[in-house]
């Protein structure tokens, strides 16, 4: 499928998915995000890391389309999906319908299959008329996944989505998020603040500070990734010295 | 309480570990069923009963004259008497066509204004002073000016009823819209979700709830208002009877048109909590213990 960037012909690099050229916020005259610049190929993982209040939600909610009080130009593909830290199922909803919320196009029978084989993607197809108030954590968050993954994303904003798991479950969902990115090849902008997370799952991460990034690193490392290999924590330090953390 | 000692167990040499034995306690109450389990609906006639038991055993301990206070079997004989007249029925239903009609209305123009009022700044600012200014006159004040108007047929009563259940409506759909959760609204817009598509799959389902709760006040308010409505230049319904029945001197009469309406309050309260069960069903609230 092509891809939808409106500038396309005014002379955007082809195969990119995000284009964002001198992204000025402020809030209240407090500057957030300065002059930032960012490109994301298709199909490429990037992790955006930084300490809170370094503006790495704001970027996202920009590139996600919830903010437009910024200065500066940015193109995104029309096919976004965003999974926010907390899953933000709609509780009135079953799951089904959470999972094909906002979709047309297409018979009711279609959107449900559509629904309950994005639900099979994430092993909830059990719980399709569950209400989301009995689902944990971990599983609200899959269903989350589920409701980006059914619309065919070009791009997938992650906010911080493993945030509030425990660490059992989000060792999981890392494998399910690899997995899923695996076959259907979005091109991923990851906001966290954890940096294992960023080397074991990004192509690419980035250090946002005070509203620029400071720091491009390329994590060339094969997949599957373990925490101890060398190549790891060797890109494990630089990122934390980067963001002001000196380890022992 | 429900303490349990523990004792720690003998090892195998047969000497006990040195520490002390720690008293533990459950961190929830045991649950204890005593005697036969009632159901709830069976515990929740127990009050009205002995309320109604103790009724009659003043009554007919003589604490009170007949005329005082009637005594249940005495209303009982009342309805009686004129469901044979036929007056009983045809009184109930004029009641209750008014509180149906202005229900209908005042439901209707409740929903509508607070929609838009919720939805749009430029509703609220319209809507919201006009509302707020005239919800806190009280309504049955306007009785006598809106017989002036209306006359004295049906059309004032239902007026009043329909204004009445309009502001309970109102107050707490509004308020409600505007509680919805913002990051809903924010999900479902990243979603795909229109203005019209946020409308019906997130504003208006959660502002369910409070609806709901304006429903509940509105009946109460609407059983109010047509008491006093009806007692006031009528010729018909249960607050014409109740009226009509002191200048007979029939205070049993009096107590059967209380009943009826305590009867009545209870099966609209009933139909509430019904609709709150099915359209609520999503949430997980407190449900008492």
């Amino acid at each position: 499928m092509a891809l939808t960037l409106d500038r396309n012909e005014a002379g955007a690099p082809g195969g990119v998915s995000v284009d964002a050229r001198d992204i000025r916020r402020a809030f209240d005259g407090r500057v957030v995000l300065d002059q930032l610049s960012l490109t994301i190929g298709e199909g490429e993982f990037v992790a955006l890391l930084g300490r809170s209040g370094s503006g790495k939600s704001t970027l996202l909610r920009i590139l996600g389309g919830l903010d437009d009080g910024y200065q500066g130009d940015v193109l995104v593909p029309k096919q976004r999906a965003v999974v926010f830290q907390e899953a933000r199922l709609v509780p009135w909803l079953r799951v089904l319908p959470n999972v094909t919320l906002g979709l047309s196009g297409g018979s009711r029978g279609a959107l449900k299959g559509r629904g309950l084989a994005a639900l099979d993607e994430v092993g909830l197809t059990k719980q399709a008329s569950a209400w989301p108030v009995t689902l944990s954590g971990g599983e609200a968050q899959r269903v989350a996944l589920a409701r980006a993954l059914v619309r065919e994303p070009q791009l997938v904003l992650l906010d911080e989505p493993f945030g509030a798991l425990d660490a059992l479950t989000r060792i999981r969902m890392h494998a399910l998020l690899q997995d899923l990115c695996a076959r259907h090849r979005p091109a991923v902008l990851l906001v966290t603040h954890d940096v294992d997370e960023a080397v074991l799952l990004a192509d690419r991460t980035l250090v946002l500070v005070d509203g620029r990034i400071t720091l491009d690193l390329p994590i060339p490392l094969e997949h599957p990734r373990r925490r101890g290999d060398p190549g790891f924590d060797e890109l494990r330090s630089r990122l934390l010295a980067e963001l002001g953390v000196e380890e022992h | 309480m429900s303490t349990v000692e523990v004792l720690q167990a003998p090892r195998a040499d047969g000497a006990l570990a040195a520490a002390p034995a720690a008293v533990l306690v459950r961190p929830t109450p045991a649950k204890t069923h005593r005697g036969i389990p009632i159901p709830r609906w069976a515990r929740r006639l127990i009050a009205p009963l002995a309320v109604l038991g103790i009724w009659q055993l003043v009554c007919s301990q003589g604490v009170f004259t007949p005329i005082e206070l009637a005594s249940p079997v005495a209303v009982v004989n009342a309805g009686r008497e004129l469901w044979a007249e036929g007056q009983f029925q045809s009184n109930l239903l004029i009641s209750l066509e008014r509180v149906a009609v202005g229900l209908a209305f005042g439901v209707t123009i409740g929903l509508v204004i607070s929609v838009l009022s919720g939805l749009f700044h430029w509703g609220e600012d319209l809507i919201d002073p006009l509302v707020q200014a005239a919800r806190s006159v009280p309504i049955l004040g306007l009785l006598p000016l809106v017989i002036i108007w209306f006359g004295i047929g049906e059309a004032p009563k239902i007026f009043l009823i329909a204004l009445g259940v309009t502001f309970a409506i109102y107050i707490n759909t509004y308020s409600a819209i505007r509680g919805v959760d913002m990051k809903l609204i924010e999900a479902g817009r990243t979603f795909g979700l229109g203005r019209l598509g946020l409308i019906r799959r997130i504003i208006l389902p959660g502002s369910l709830p409070g609806f709901l709760v304006g429903l509940r006040l509105a009946l109460v308010h609407s059983w109010l208002i047509i008491v006093v409505a009806e007692q006031i230049n009528a010729k018909s319904g249960i607050g014409y009877l109740i009226n009509a029945a002191q200048t007979w001197g029939r205070t049993d009469i009096i107590m059967l048109g209380c009943t009826v309406y305590a009867v009545l309050g209870l099966i609209a309260d009933f139909i509430v909590r019904r609709l709150e069960k099915s359209l609520l069903a999503w949430r997980r609230g407190f449900e008492g213990a």
